[in-house]
């Protein structure tokens, strides 16, 4: 156990001659609502390819709870307790909405079986199964899906598909959640909405939740702290209000 | 009747090998050229074992073991450490993997047909029609292997992620896939269906050369293209098709010898109106 759920020591990449991002510095409490924030291509979704393994950071490393998983491949990130959602949405489009979470559950330790108990459908197969229909229920009722699980992903509308890829982030068991643009394209009800959900589910699940938003009240209404980015560098870190308001951080988001 | 009976059989034979094409295009989004001489490395092991025990159950067993390791082998040594290059240095492996195999056999059973004999079934009078047992057996085992995998594919933790990773290999690798772990299920499946392929080829054409695979393998390959590539029940409605489609030519005596190029035909017709074949996925750009 570390005092902190996620620790960033002065990560970085860059792409050839282009430092994305450097030095990037988080400390991230335990249960903590955290956000990213930072005009485009400040470099926040490249923060969240290098926490999730999709990148190789050149520079530092991060820890989660203490352990160290720079150099692990995505898959090894995780199962050892890191989940996400992307900016561009990335459901598996063509399989059930239950299916999409049910693909995220099978590599918990209690949803394992064999290929054999697979193809020969196995008492201990069907248990399996039915405890893992449950708790892919369980979860898209969290969301108010269960109504939709029979439907194909790509026909839900864009809303809803944002909170379904939350549910089958969920499903991977994390310990840290990281939600790339959660709200984009959701319209005011819907903001209001995914800020209960996601309170819920910090609470609900013993998450640490980790978000890149633009929208400002979402951030400011949400998250406990943050830290600013802009052109891959720390611009302001610390209490959301506080952050938000530096002349500095006003400045690169208005510019002048 | 009974030519009804044998393109069904030759279909089932077809479609045992185009999953294969089809499992593999779907998952690691390459085409294994490869896959057809599978075939061949099983027809050979089933030679051999048949020699050495006398046994043609063993025979069988042994095949699928070498057919499903070797599918594997292959996987491991040849395509894994080109994942994420481009599809062309892929291809140009498997075709490359394809000659190897061929020159391997021919280094070591030397490049004369082989005949082989299986146990002969003799024939079931159904009615006025005689039938081989050996097509009905084709035929019922063949059908329960498809619906076996369509039910793997569809219900097991396995198969969901098989679906995940062709669906989005980026998205299931964060969702915890081990997609290295899948591709080789996917290759050790489409090897295992293809020693099956070899054993049922057998009992129609009990005949062995290092090159033996290639022409079920193209046909196959065909076959998989008009089901639509990538789709499971696709390619077993492309298989049962062709096979039909060759039998039946091939027992009209003014259209036999133009049965291949028919085949082939068809192929292009359906390219030409519909490229995504029968039973394809249509990709839809979102603006």
């Amino acid at each position: 156990m570390s005092e902190f759920m996620l620790e960033t020591k002065n990560l970085g990449i860059s792409f050839g001659g282009l430092k994305a991002v450097q030095d990037v510095n988080l400390k991230i409490k335990k249960n903590e609502l955290y956000g990213l924030v930072g005009p485009n291509g400040a470099g926040k979704t490249t923060l969240f390819n290098m926490l999730t393994g999709v990148y190789q950071p050149t520079t530092g490393t991060f820890f989660l709870d203490g352990q160290e998983l720079k150099g692990m491949s995505q898959e090894k990130i995780n199962h050892k307790g890191i989940a996400r959602t992307f900016q561009n949405i990335r459901l598996f489009n063509n399989m059930s909405v239950i299916r999409n979470v049910l693909v995220a559950l099978h590599n918990q330790p209690e949803f394992k079986y064999s290929p054999f108990d697979g193809m020969l459908h196995t008492p201990k197969y069907f248990d399996v199964e039915i405890r893992m229909r449950d708790k892919a229920k369980e979860l898209l009722d969290v969301f108010g899906l269960l109504d939709e699980r029979n439907n194909l992903a790509c026909n839900l509308s864009y809303g809803t598909q944002r909170k379904l890829e939350i549910a089958r982030a969920l499903a991977t068991n994390p310990k840290l959640l990281l939600l790339d643009e959660p709200a984009a394209g959701m319209n005011p009800n819907e903001t209001a909405e995914l800020m209960e959900i996601i309170k819920k589910i910090r609470d609900d699940f013993d998450l640490t939740v980790l978000l890149i938003e633009h929208d400002m009240k979402f951030v400011s209404g949400l998250c406990d702290e943050v830290t600013v980015l802009n052109f891959g560098t720390t611009l302001a870190q610390g209490e959301t209000k506080e952050a938000l308001n530096n002349p500095e951080v006003i400045k690169a988001y208005i510019g002048g | 009747m009974s030519t009804i009976m044998d393109g069904l059989s030759l279909g089932a034979i077809y479609a045992l090998i185009a999953l294969g094409y089809t499992m593999v295009y779907g998952i690691a989004k390459m085409l294994n050229f490869a896959h057809g001489d599978i075939i061949m490395v099983g027809a050979y092991a089933i030679l051999t074992t048949l020699e050495l025990t006398g046994n043609p159950y063993i025979a069988i067993a042994v095949s699928i073991v070498i057919c499903t390791v070797s599918g594997i082998v292959i996987e491991r040594l040849a395509y894994k450490p080109l994942r994420g290059a481009s599809p062309l240095a892929v291809l140009i492996t498997a075709i490359g993997v394809s000659f190897l195999l061929q020159a391997i056999a021919q280094l070591i059973y030397g490049s004369k047909s082989q005949s082989i004999s299986l146990p002969d079934f003799g024939k079931v009078v159904i009615g006025k029609y005689a039938i081989n047992v050996s097509t009905i057996i084709t035929l019922v085992v063949g059908g329960l292997i498809m619906a076996g995998l369509t039910l793997f594919v569809k219900k097991t933790n396995t198969g969901r992620a098989m679906q995940a990773v062709s669906e989005d290999r980026g998205a299931a690798l964060l969702m915890g896939v081990n997609v290295n772990r899948i591709i080789m299920i996917t290759f050790a499946i489409g090897s295992a269906l293809a020693a099956f392929a070899s054993l049922f080829y057998l009992m129609q054409i009990p005949s062995i050369t290092p090159t033996l695979g290639s022409m079920p393998g193209i046909k196959a390959f065909t076959a998989a293209v008009i089901g639509g590539i990538g789709s499971i029940p696709g390619a077993m409605l492309g298989g049962v098709l062709l096979g039909l489609i060759e039998k039946i030519c091939l027992s009209i005596p003014a259209i036999s010898p133009y049965t291949t190029a028919i085949e082939f035909s068809l192929l292009i017709i359906i390219l030409l109106v519909k490229p995504i074949g029968l039973l394809g996925k249509q990709i839809r750009e979102k603006v």
